[in-house]
């Protein structure tokens, strides 16, 4: 699957197009393909299932999510921030948009992109006459 | 929050990271050769999970980022002033390698160590795991604890 952007337009002629205007961050992802369809498996970690947005427009697949930490202290010793995620996919002509499902658990998105049924592989079963 | 280079800062961080390197390898492995180095992976090439800490006037607060991981397979043990967090990152099953078009998120066992600025009660030691992130209330040994001390005005 391609990845790609959709750049946010902005209103003044002198600002250049921008994609965010926050600072965000890619979470990796894993994407296999099925005979049924494609998987996209995605950690964000500190997200919950309300803050999580994933949109399709124009053939382009965005996840969007705000983390939130359950430590309310300042940590003292730091190796990782939260911010919100943000990567986008191209999406191919052969998903059937209207089927995407998503799911939530421990921190790792799953969505589920199906294929079209013209696009399944289809066995032929072959009669001996 | 870390806003600006801080050399003296990254000097600590290098020291750590090569103290948890050594802490890896056994007494003996000194005295064979150098080389042998390459064939000891251990379970943890690499820091995981990212922690931060942090503490109040009671407790001191682990945040580990360990997403997708099955609450039951997670072991914290205590011990003094070292935290011990142990776990597996399950692997995707039943994919053959070539359908992958992407495989960036890790899986596999993993240890981390963590060396505490104080001493901890470990028996009262509470762990949450939630949306993938696990933290731990870490409350501090009473010997640990600051003392108030009143002043008496003559």
């Amino acid at each position: 699957m391609k990845e790609t952007t959709i750049p946010v337009k902005t209103h003044s002629k002198h600002v250049p197009d921008t994609r965010d205007s926050t600072k965000t961050l890619c979470p990796p992802v894993d994407i296999f393909e099925s005979a049924e369809g494609l998987t996209v498996i995605a950690d964000l970690p500190g997200v919950q299932k309300e803050d999580i947005q994933v949109q399709v427009e124009n053939d382009i697949l965005t996840i969007k999510a705000v983390s939130k930490s359950i430590l309310t202290l300042d940590p003292t010793y730091r190796e990782f921030e939260l911010y919100p995620y943000f990567r986008q996919f191209q999406l191919s002509d052969k998903t059937d948009q209207e089927k995407i499902k998503a799911e939530m658990k421990n921190g790792v998105l799953i969505i589920h992109l199906p294929k079209k049924e013209e696009a399944k592989p289809r066995q032929i079963s072959i009669t001996v006459s | 929050m870390r806003r600006w280079w801080d050399p003296i800062r990254e000097l600590e961080q290098i020291k750590r990271e090569m103290d948890d390197l050594f802490r890896t390898f056994s007494e003996d492995v000194w005295d064979i050769p150098l080389f042998r180095f390459s064939f000891l992976p251990g379970v943890s090439a690499r820091t995981y999970p990212l922690v931060n800490l942090a503490e109040d006037k009671d407790n001191v607060y682990v945040e580990a980022l360990a997403p997708g991981i099955d609450p039951e397979s997670l072991e914290v043990t205590v011990l003094n002033n070292t935290v011990r967090i142990a776990g597996e990152k399950p692997a995707i099953k039943d994919v053959k390698p070539e359908a992958f078009h992407r495989n960036e998120r890790g899986a596999g066992k993993f240890i981390r160590t963590i060396t505490l600025p104080v001493e901890v009660d470990a028996d009262k030691v509470k762990a949450e795991y939630k949306n993938g992130i696990l933290l731990l209330t870490l409350p501090k040994a009473e010997s640990a604890k600051p003392k108030q001390i009143a002043i008496t005005v003559n």
